[in-house]
């Protein structure tokens, strides 16, 4: 019988130094020819895997990914691994390296996959970009995109604020005399239309969904007095009595929380998973009808002229009673505030008709313009256009935070005076609410080019907004998390022991630590008269305490005679004479 | 006594040692006057016994005189004033407790016996003897020391057998994975050759196949090449490829169609016309010697004595002298019929002609020549290709492509002269006229059947026709036809080939029959491997590097020269760069100078019709002053920022307590001294982050809430903050990363598998694992092999072969390893 124990000897077994002999043959006649090639094949050679054929990979290993694209995603400093001595540290820390590396790599390699690309209006030589007109624009590009400019004479109900749902898809319009309409503002479909009949304030979309599942769509209306809820059929589901003459409201997506601001002052945080408020800050800076939120890391900041309070700006968290951060922008009071996606800058418009960027990481101003008129409210795109509006007028500037800006990047008039502007995300599209109705305005290069499916999908049927749904709700974001500073979180807590449990105490509102107070049993037949009560109580009194001072004595009384055994074991030979005299 | 002690001494301390050894020192002096003693008190006693005895008082006051007496020299005197008690010597119960607490000595009995027994004093030379050598055992030691003792040891000995496991316990705890049960197979698709490494041969059909498989060299696990397609892949280029299958697939036509050929003739019954054929191939021979005799008589006389010998065998044998079992036959049959006489008679008379001594070699040729021409094909199929590359194995002696060089080959064929040979100068011999004339008959008899089948078989046609001239014109059709498709298929660089094919000098076709049958046959040896080769290969990488480099370099080639020529545009072009970038540098905005500076007016085009902006600047300026006259808003927000700052600051402790040392009461104040004294200053707090900024105030309270969710403690293996917090600097979730890294960062440390054993490691893993665990699942694999490459494949490799080390190797190992550890 033949065993085939053995590994069998395999024809290149003895063919591998043939072919190695082979190729260096090759290599010295090339040398003749052309010598930076023959290095370079050397190097692939060196990098490369062989072959059984012999050949050798001209591409070997995976494809190596630039370096602009790897910046893109890099996170933070590496850590020094090679400057450590072996051990399970430095293997940790390889390790970890080694897999962030990879994630990087990864990342970098699927951003291959954002295929869109977003471009800006050009004129012609000589053409400014800002005195070309919408009709000639929404004439030049194509019927889907030229359709999105469009304008909705609603002249009855007064100036309109609008709001867009996060995926782009859904216009909320809120009349000031009362009138509310959701639809479908690409396909121009009407959800609902109402009249509240009352006068409202603000409206502001509750993206869809929530913790009432009955409900599909939701929207949060400021009216008169109370706050309300609607669904997407106009039916009223909740009337908030707690968040009372709200003037404006803010939403963060990733933490279902509803921020308001009302004109006595109050900014209150409302939970509209569980439907419970989650803070109330009085912030002492009187009406508050200026409010935007900082997207990267969910403060909401706040605008108020100067007068009750010495400030004009200021950055609230749900989790602090006072302001992360006061400021003061503009003499005079701020008008308007927007904030970049990023959270990189902000731009405010006060009464001063000056327009100031900040640079909102260490609060430095970066640059101040002067516009003819002061901008009423701005708004930022996802690219970074700024929208501001005075009056009838819509400006959008491009660059306002990298370089000074002389001029606007577009420019338009509205019919009527402007009340609400807000570029629509994943659209190249600035909506503008006014007393006359609402204008779609095209503003090329605006919106985000490229749309995360998972996150917020302009195209998502109701069963991927139900699962989407789901899965927000799994991934909310606890309001405490809410902090200047995102990147804190991954800090070490440097606090000392006591400051934090004083924290814990407050927190809880007892003390985890503290032992239970001794309360004497009631006993029957007379044994549980005040006497006795007092005496049972004075017998546990201090009992803890008894029992440290009777074990430190014990343990000084141990030492003690240890000691003195010691002493007399040691000097019972060698004293002398003299010695007993020592005390 | 000393060694009574001795004995009670236990195998301590060294301390105790030492003290022994003290008082063994100590111990000569201190027996000599103890010896002293005792005969003294031997003496006494004796005295005292004989007392008790006589009670005779002269004996006594006879011996104290002697006393007297011996203590008057003054240095044997001894002080009897001191008493002892009696308890001490004498007992109650008249025995002498004198020495009660110590043994009885030897010596103390040896005493007794007196000096004067000269037959003892051996005796007691041997005691005394015994007495030196001091052999005394020592004690057991106490059972609880013993277990202690035996504890250590064990406890030794296992901490260095556990020590063996020390590697695969790290390697377990390092690893980023364990799946259990250990060592399992991986599982999905394993690499044939393991499978087939534990699969023995059963059955002999099995191993035949196996024979077969190893002797071929034929890979039996990987798809890849044979050796043979190896070497050919390295020898060949494409275009040789391509050439070479080209030639391969003429060969195989040409050969397909002699083969059919000959089938086809062999088929022939006919008897007149294979005698025939013998014949003019008899007469060629015989020409073709002729002619060798006038060119090369060397050659000629050579032949000669070929023929020679075939008559001298003849001779020898009896083949044509009818006495083979087919001449008996047909001599029974010779009576009746005449065909078979006939036949009898010719083959007598081959028999004379060979036995016949000729002066002139005519007739006698040899069957071995015949049959070999038979077989031969037309040299051309296997004429040699004048090749361009002599290194190329593949490409000596091949085919020629040239169709211009055929009409002379076919005119030199082995078989043209016997049909077309009517140009040549012929001796006019009418057989040869008349089988010419049979073949011919046959042949258009043949034809006329051939066009039958034609008509059913029309494809066949060209193949399978083969009249005798007709087919030569066929066949030189044919092999024009393969000519041009070889040309075709060579297409790609026929210029170049041709021109060399023509500059080398053509291959001499006027030489020796023998000489090109010589060549014919070594190509028919070769022919079959040939043959049998499938190509699969057309291309090489090596060609696509050539190709690709030579695309790189003509990429490149451009490139240096527009930078030749646009040199002046070039730095044209870069100084504006330079100076924009200088004006970027510049644009970057400082703060200060932004705070300072007048802002930007912006000019718009499309001015807000609602609001007139005739207003001027200053006139602005007086209307917000004018609103905000009453409040000066800016030294109101200073004031308030210095509030908060001395609020943030730390405190400084004060721990004065008025009254001590001095007056207190009402009013009064300790000390600045005291104060001073007393006062714990505070460490300054960190910075600010709004130091700098005079506008903002940045709230320095601590976020409770956050710090309930941030780590306090620093965790185990790293030693500083910073350490850690790069450490976890990169998020794990989806949402910042693609499914696979999500799926890679968060694999569980611990993998077991559902419904399985997980046994405790084994012996047989311990030598395994001295290795560094190979415990990465496929997905892994993939992704990790950007890295490691090389090595991973490696390792896989050698895996197997590792399970299958016998136990042996894994105790030698251990024994080494415990060696060294000893």
């Amino acid at each position: 019988m033949l065993c085939l124990g053995q590994a069998p000897k395999r024809y290149w077994d003895s063919q591998a130094e043939a072919g190695s002999k082979g190729a260096g043959e090759g290599q010295v006649t090339e040398r003749a020819n052309q010598r930076p090639e023959k290095t370079r094949r050397k190097k692939i050679e060196r990098r490369g895997k062989k072959l059984i054929s012999g050949k050798v990979d001209p591409f070997p290993g995976p494809a190596p990914v630039p370096k602009e694209r790897r910046q893109k995603f890099e996170r933070g400093q590496k850590n020094e691994v090679r400057s450590l001595s072996k051990g399970r540290l430095k293997d940790r820390l390889s390790k970890t390296e080694e897999k962030i590396d990879l994630a990087l790599n990864q990342a970098a390699r699927s951003d291959l996959l954002l295929a869109e690309e977003a471009g800006f209006l050009v004129g012609d030589e000589g053409e400014d970009t800002c005195t070309i007109a919408q009709d000639d624009i929404a004439e030049a590009v194509d019927i889907t995109s030229g359709a999105k400019y469009f304008n909705l004479s609603l002249s009855q109900f007064g100036p309109y604020r609008i709001d867009y749902t996060r995926n782009g898809r859904h216009l909320l319009l809120g009349g000031r005399l009362g009138h509310v309409a959701s639809l479908d503002w690409q396909s121009k479909q009407l959800q609902s239309e109402m009249n509240v009949m009352e006068s409202v304030n603000d409206v502001r979309r509750v993206l869809e969904g929530e913790t009432w599942l009955h409900s599909e769509n939701m929207f949060a209306v400021a009216q008169r007095k109370w706050l309300y809820i609607y669904d997407n059929q106009g039916v009223e589901l909740h009337c908030v009595k707690k968040f009372n003459d709200v003037l404006r409201m803010e939403f963060l997506p990733y933490h279902f929380l509803l921020a308001t601001a009302s004109s006595t002052g109050f900014l209150q945080y409302l939970d509209v998973s569980v439907g419970r408020e989650v803070s109330a800050i009085c912030t002492k800076n009187g009406r508050l009808d200026v409010m935007t939120q900082n997207q990267s890391n969910a403060v909401v900041h706040l605008g108020h002229p100067t007068g009750e309070s010495e400030t004009d700006g200021t950055l609230w968290s749900p989790n602090q009673k006072e302001p992360l951060v006061k400021m003061l922008c503009h003499r005079g009071g701020v008008r308007a505030i927007a904030v970049d996606k990023t959270g990189t800058y902000m731009v405010t418009s006060g009464l001063d008709r000056k327009m100031k960027v900040f640079d909102i990481r260490s609060f430095k101003p970066l640059a101040s313009y002067l516009l003819p008129a002061g901008a009423t409210s701005m708004t930022m795109s996802q690219r970074g256009l700024l929208a501001t509006c005075c009056g009838d007028t819509v400006q959008v500037y491009k660059d306002v935070c990298s370089t000074p800006v002389s001029r606007p990047y577009m420019a338009h008039h509205a019919p009527g005076r402007v009340w609400g502007v807000q570029f629509c995300p994943y659209e190249d599209v600035l909506g503008i609410g006014h007393g006359d109705g609402f204008t779609s305005m095209l503003v090329p290069g605006a919106g985000e080019a490229n749309f995360d499916a998972l996150d917020s999908n302009p195209f998502r049927s109701v069963k991927q907004r139900q699962e989407w749904e789901v899965k927000a709700l799994l991934d909310k974001i606890q309001p405490e998390l809410i902090t200047l500073q995102p990147s804190k979180l991954g800090e070490l807590d440097t606090a000392t022991y006591q400051q934090r449990h004083k924290e814990r105490v407050e927190r809880l509102g007892f003390d985890p630590r503290e032992k239970e107070k001794f309360e004497p049993k009631l006993k029957m037949k007379g044994r549980s008269s005040t006497g006795s009560v007092q005496r049972r109580k004075k017998k546990i009194k201090n009992e803890d305490q008894r029992e440290l001072i009777k074990q430190s004595l014990e343990m000084k009384d141990r030492a003690d005679k240890e000691r003195k055994k010691e002493e007399k074991m040691t000097s019972l030979g060698q004293r002398s004479a003299l010695e007993r005299f020592q005390k | 006594m000393a060694k009574t002690r001795k004995i009670c001494k236990t195998k301590s301390g060294a301390a105790v040692n030492l003290l022994s050894e003290s008082v063994e020192s100590n111990r000569k002096a201190v027996e000599k006057t103890m010896e002293e003693e005792e005969e003294l008190f031997h003496t006494e006693y004796a005295i005292s016994a004989s007392e008790d005895e006589a009670q005779s008082d002269d004996e006594r006051k006879h011996c104290k005189l002697l006393e007297a007496i011996s203590s008057l020299d003054g240095k044997k005197r001894r002080k009897l004033a001191e008493r002892s008690e009696a308890s001490t010597q004498v007992s109650e119960f008249t025995v002498s407790a004198e020495g009660a607490g110590e043994k009885i000595d030897l010596k103390d009995l040896l005493g007794t016996i007196g000096p004067a027994a000269s037959s003892m004093s051996s005796i007691k030379k041997q005691l005394n003897k015994l007495q030196y050598k001091n052999k005394t055992l020592e004690l057991p030691l106490s059972r609880q020391e013993t277990e202690k003792i035996q504890r250590v040891v064990a406890y030794e000995k296992t901490s260095k057998k556990v020590t063996r496991w020390d590697h695969v316990v790290r390697q377990n705890r390092k690893a980023e994975q364990l799946v259990f049960p250990l060592n399992q197979e991986p599982g999905g698709i394993k690499p044939v050759e393991q499978v087939v490494a534990s699969w023995k041969v059963r059955t002999p059909l099995e191993l035949e196949i196996f024979n077969l498989l190893h002797k071929n060299k034929q890979p039996v696990t990987d798809p890849i090449l044979t050796p043979v397609e190896e070497a050919s892949l390295r020898a060949m280029s494409l275009e040789e490829a391509k050439m070479r299958r080209a030639e391969l697939q003429k060969a195989r036509a040409l050969q397909s169609y002699y083969e059919a050929r000959a089938k086809r003739e062999r088929r022939i019954k006919s008897k007149k016309y294979h005698r025939v054929l013998k014949k003019a191939k008899r007469k060629e021979v015989l020409k073709e010697f002729e002619e060798l005799r006038k060119t090369n008589p060397d050659a000629a006389l050579e032949e000669l004595k070929k023929m020679d010998l075939s008559r001298v065998e003849e001779r020898m044998s009896l083949k044509h002298q009818n006495s083979g079992k087919w001449a008996k036959s047909k001599a029974i049959m010779a009576k009746y019929d005449d065909e078979a006489r006939k036949a009898m008679q010719q083959q007598l008379e081959v028999n004379k002609e060979l036995t016949q001594k000729l002066v002139v070699p005519s007739e006698s040729e040899g069957e071995e020549p015949e049959e070999e021409e038979e077989e031969v094909l037309p040299g051309f199929v296997n004429e040699a290709q004048p090749g361009t590359d002599y290194a190329n194995p593949w490409m000596q002696g091949k085919l020629s492509s040239d169709p211009a060089e055929l009409p002379g080959e076919a005119g030199g064929e082995a078989e043209a002269p016997a049909l077309g040979g009517a140009g040549e100068e012929s001796e006019g011999e009418e057989e040869e006229e008349e089988d010419e004339a049979l073949l011919r008959e046959f042949e258009e008899r043949r034809r006329l059947r051939k066009e039958q089948e034609e008509d059913i078989l029309p494809a066949e046609v060209d193949k399978e026709d083969a009249g005798e001239e007709k087919c030569e014109e066929v066949e030189e059709e044919d092999v024009s036809e393969f000519n041009s498709l070889f040309q075709r298929l060579v297409g790609n660089k026929p210029k170049t080939q041709v021109a060399k094919r023509a500059a080398r000098p053509p291959a001499p076709q006027g030489e020796g029959e023998s000489q090109e049958q010589g060549k014919e046959d070594s190509e028919e040896r070769e022919e079959p491997p040939l043959l049998d080769e499938t190509l699969t290969r057309v291309q090489t990488m090596e060609d696509l590097e050539h190709l690709e480099r030579e695309e790189t370099l003509e990429a490149e080639v451009p490139e240096p020269e527009s930078t030749v020529t646009g040199p002046g545009t070039e730095t044209e072009e870069e100084k504006p760069a330079s100076k924009a970038v200088k004006r970027k540098r510049k644009k970057v905005i400082d703060p200060e100078e932004v705070l300072t500076r007048q802002a930007k007016v912006i000019k718009v085009p499309s001015a807000p019709t609602a609001i007139e902006d005739e207003e001027g600047d200053e006139e602005q300026k007086m209307i917000i002053k004018e609103a905000f006259a009453s409040d000066d808003v800016i030294a109101d927000f200073l004031k308030d920022k210095q509030k908060q700052t001395e609020m943030s600051k730390p405190k400084d402790v004060d721990l004065t307590l008025p009254g001590w040392g001095e007056w207190g009461g009402v009013g009064l104040k300790p000390s600045k001294r005291k104060r001073r004294r007393f006062c714990i200053k505070a460490a300054p707090g960190p910075p600010r982050r709004d130091r700098n900024l005079p506008n903002v105030i940045i709230s320095e309270k601590r976020d409770a809430s956050i710090a309930a969710h941030q780590v306090n403690d620093l965790p185990f293996p790293f030693s500083n903050p910073t350490q850690f917090e790069r450490n976890i600097r990169a998020p794990i979730g989806h949402n910042w990363n693609t499914q696979r890294t999500v799926q890679k960062l968060t694999a569980p440390k611990v993998i077991t598998k559902m419904g399985t054993i997980i046994d405790p490691i084994d012996e047989e893993d311990l030598a395994i694992d001295k290795k560094p665990p190979v415990k990465l699942r496929i997905a892994d694999i993939l992704l990790t092999q950007e890295k490691k490459g090389k090595k991973n494949t490696e390792r896989k490799d050698r895996r197997p072969q590792n399970k299958r080390r016998p136990q042996k190797h894994i105790d030698k190992n251990q024994q080494q390893k415990s060696k060294k550890a000893a």
